[in-house]
């Protein structure tokens, strides 16, 4: 079990500290590509949890699309690099002191939650069981998503169609 | 389960192992002594023109946008095609086949649209009246 601790203690090193990197780096550019590692150590962190198809779906939507996404968008705006693209309108130490408030406000919310304790049992592929869910149970809200997909895919090809034009 | 996702990890370590490796022995043996010619980027053999980072077509973000939406379709799909081959062999195959159907023909009426709507195309056609324009501009 200790082999799982180390692990964790690897992934979560990981991932806050590619977060370090897309919140201190100074290039826009930098800060996409170090989102790369903490999107990657969430999905880690899913299936050391045991999700594994969560994980995968993770490493496929965020990882292999939402960050190719961004990395055009960033790609997309103007004089990339001779500008320091940063919000200099408010300093240094009001941004501390609000991430300390908020972060304090998280700790408390987590000690004081009521949290579901269950006993890790062993670890096994969920893939199967969603698609049953999928077919069964949750028929409904499978075929609403691909409604919200469709509503999704229209609507944001419509509205970067119009910056092209504009 | 974890054994096949250790694999992953242990690709990543040995990849990070390997890089530092490779570059720190470098770096400890091979004698510094840059010059402004050693110092271009590389590309193929000829002197480089203009910066890397450059503004793209913004025709990349509108693919990239509409492979998001079919990698989220992807998503919701696959777990269903693993319990396929069982619903066939308790003869619910045609109702599971008709609830994929229904979700992948929701999402091809935008494929359709967007297809139809040219935005598919790498170079849209722009309105304009003569062709001869047309093809210039498209050359631009």
């Amino acid at each position: 079990m200790s082999i799982t601790v180390a692990v964790f203690y690897l992934l979560a090193a990981v991932t806050v500290g590619s977060a370090l990197g897309v919140a201190f780096a100074n290039s826009i550019v930098y800060s996409a590509f170090a989102l790369m590692g903490t999107l990657l150590g969430v999905a880690a962190m899913f299936v050391l949890l045991g999700a594994d198809f969560l994980g995968v779906v993770q490493l496929l939507v965020y990882v292999g699309g939402i960050l190719v996404l961004t990395l055009f968008a960033v790609m997309l705006t103007h004089r990339i690099s001779d500008v320091n693209v940063s919000n200099r309108a408010v300093g240094r130490l009001p941004g501390f002191v609000l991430v300390a408030v908020v972060f304090g406000w998280m700790v408390h919310v987590a000690g004081s939650a009521r949290w579901v304790m269950k006993a890790p049992g062993a670890p096994a592929p969920t893939t199967y069981g969603i698609g049953e869910a999928l077919l069964t149970q949750y028929a409904l809200p499978f075929e609403v998503a691909s409604i919200v997909l469709l509503a999704a895919l229209i609507g944001a090809v419509v509205v970067s169609r119009k910056e092209v034009k504009g | 389960m974890y054994f096949q996702f250790a694999n992953v990890i242990v690709f990543f370590l040995l990849a990070f192992v390997l890089c530092g490796l490779m570059m720190g022995l470098g770096m400890l043996l091979r004698p510094a002594n840059p010059s402004p010619g050693k110092l271009t980027t590389y590309e193929c053999g000829e002197p480089p023109s203009g910066p890397a980072w450059i503004n793209f077509n913004i025709r990349f973000y509108l693919i990239a946008l509409v492979f998001v939406i079919f990698d989220v379709e992807l998503a919701f799909v696959y777990p269903v095609v693993t319990v396929f081959r069982d619903w066939i062999a308790r003869g619910q195959g045609v109702l599971a086949l008709a609830e994929i159907a229904t979700f992948v023909g929701i999402l091809a009426v935008g494929l359709v649209y967007i297809w139809a709507k040219g935005d598919l195309e790498w170079l849209k056609r722009l309105p304009v009246e003569a062709p001869e324009v047309s093809a210039s501009r498209r050359a631009a």
